[in-house]
């Protein structure tokens, strides 16, 4: 069954676009990753999920049920983590988690104790003065704390220290094998190709490929730049490099294929530096658009 | 289940109900102590009042009032008392839904499995109760310093209970207003500034109204619907406008369930 069903989703804030006919799937089970830069639309499209703004046209179901007509009820087993943290004013982490949970059927006080123990947070502090790190766990716990059946991720690692991104990624990894689906949002290429197994790429409001994330490793250039004394980009000009570019003894050049066929051209240089690096996403989405 | 929203939203006003009615309070003891010292020089007062230009004395609502009884006095006092229940029912109006898009607990808050109608239900209800606290507090305050400040002199009752009575739809008139004008609102930034516009709008509406002699503008206030000039002068409510109240109200709540329903939440950026 599919957990999220998206068809034809279209959302205009006025005249401004927030995304256009976007379609997917995602199964149950999957941890789906949704990529794009910011002002791509994926805030928008997990807040449709939520019913937080309606469509202008198109549906999206969620456990086979819309949106928005079934909407108190299959939020009952949503978690979402928005990108920003909210508080209310004055009050103590345990009290917003404790209202949190007071809004589901199950009871989550012992899931909400472990959880806040594994992401160090001290429940007793008020939310105002906390860090934005710190607020973001506060997301992370009053996200997770009913155990949903799906989890909502919108950009969730901004603000988490490497430590904490990891326990998180960890988290997320324990509620997907004990089967939650999860829909990963994020500009982060490198934590989606950890966690994801599909991947939709979303760019201007649209979606532009749906891919395994190991055919989009496959398929995906690397960056590479070499700097030796008297180096000529022709040398380099072999199948699979592109958009080459040469100034004093540095060449430049985006490579796709057998990595092994430009360090056998490096072997023979003279060279004082190599970098091989995965590109950003932004050249990534400069592909796609070629 | 929605009893949590209810405590929760009761909660967060709870600080603002008890600073609003020990201020009401504060005023209605205030200006009932006064009582007894307007009432000795009443006729001097009376005289004074009476060379005052009718335009001023309708601004502040004073025509025919005699400062030297009771509950003519008390009118008098009743007009700041409203004002203040004004201020303090169109904040919780224009906050009512706003304070949580402004602090992005709309995120959190609607993410919950629960309908907006249900939601706007209870924050209405909360909103209600919170505002009913300073009513009773006016009750109270209006009963135990009259009686203390009466100066041994003799008032009707049913006028009196007739203002206080008033209080109620007074309050929702602001209540819903607030709230549906905030959701007519894209974005609301700053509640004080349109609470404070909305009372004194209305309160200036109404002065004015008086001045200029425009009865038109005088429909849509409840300072009019509510004059207490008139409800302590005649005992009785002036009907027609009271109706214009309770049709505002009305609207207002079916258009705020409409919209709220229907309400694109905005997000940070």
């Amino acid at each position: 069954m599919s957990i999220i069903e998206v068809n034809n989703l279209t959302k205009y804030y006025g005249t401004t676009r927030g995304i256009v006919d976007v379609s997917f799937n995602v199964e149950e089970g999957e941890i789906y990753g949704f990529i794009g830069p910011n002002g791509a639309g994926k805030s928008t499209t997990i807040r449709l999920f939520c019913s937080l703004i309606y469509p202008t046209s198109g549906s999206a179901k969620i456990f086979g049920k819309d949106c928005i007509k079934h909407g108190p009820e299959i939020r009952q087993e949503i978690g979402y983590l928005p990108s920003e943290v909210f508080y209310y004013e004055g009050m103590k982490v345990l009290n917003l988690l404790k209202y949190s949970a007071s809004f589901y059927k199950k009871d989550c006080t012992k899931r909400m104790y472990e959880l806040a123990e594994i992401m160090e947070l001290d429940l007793h502090r008020k939310i105002d003065d906390l860090s934005y790190g710190n607020k973001k766990k506060v997301g992370i716990v009053q996200g997770l704390l009913h155990q949903p059946k799906l989890i909502l991720l919108d950009e969730p690692t901004s603000g988490l220290d490497p430590l904490m991104q990891q326990k998180f990624f960890d988290l997320i990894k324990g509620e997907n094998e004990r089967g939650a689906t999860i829909f990963f949002s994020s500009h982060i290429l490198g934590e989606v190709q950890k966690m994801c197994g599909r991947v939709a790429i979303i760019k201007e409001g649209k979606v532009i490929k749906i891919e395994d994330i190991k055919t989009l490793q496959r398929n995906n250039y690397k960056k590479i730049r070499v700097v030796g004394h008297g180096l000529e980009k022709a040398s380099f000009d072999v199948a699979g490099a592109n958009k080459l570019e040469q100034d004093d003894g540095e060449v430049r050049f985006f490579f796709k294929g057998d990595i092994n066929t430009i360090t056998r051209i490096i072997s023979e240089k003279e060279v004082s530096d190599v970098t091989i690096e995965e590109p950003t996403l932004e050249e990534i989405f400069m592909h796609y658009y070629e | 289940m929605t009893m949590n929203i209810y405590k929760h939203e009761f909660k967060m006003n709870l600080r603002s109900v008890i600073t609003w009615s020990l201020s009401v309070m504060a005023l209605i003891f205030v200006y009932t102590s006064l009582f007894s010292s307007f009432a000795k020089d009443a006729e001097l007062l009376n005289d004074v009042m009476a060379q005052l230009p009718e335009e001023l004395l309708m601004a502040f609502g004073m025509t025919g009032l005699d400062m030297s009884t009771v509950l003519g006095f008390f009118s008098f006092v009743f007009l700041f008392t409203q004002i203040c229940l004004a201020i303090q029912a169109s904040n919780y109006g224009f906050s009512l839904v706003s304070i949580e898009e402004r602090e992005l607990t709309a995120d959190f808050l609607l993410a919950k499995p629960i309908g907006r109608a249900q939601i706007l239900t209870i924050k209405f209800l909360a909103a209600l109760t919170s505002l009913t606290i300073t009513n009773i507090v006016v009750w109270i305050s209006s009963f135990t310093f009259i009686s203390i400040f009466r100066d041994g002199r003799e008032y009707e009752t049913k006028p009196l209970v007739l203002l206080l009575l008033s209080i109620v739809v007074f309050q929702l008139f602001f209540l819903s207003v607030g709230m549906v004008i905030s959701l007519l609102m894209k974005r609301v930034r700053s509640v004080t500034p349109l609470s404070m516009g909305l009372a004194f709008g209305m309160y200036i509406l109404s002065a004015f109204g008086g001045m200029l002699g425009d009865s038109k503008l005088e429909l849509i206030t409840p300072f009019k619907h509510f004059d207490p000039n008139y409800i302590i002068g005649n005992s009785a409510y002036d009907i027609p406008l009271v109706i214009i109240s309770v049709l505002v109200i009305a609207v207002s709540i079916i258009g705020s369930y409409l919209l709220y329903t229907k309400r694109n939440i905005p997000s940070m950026v």
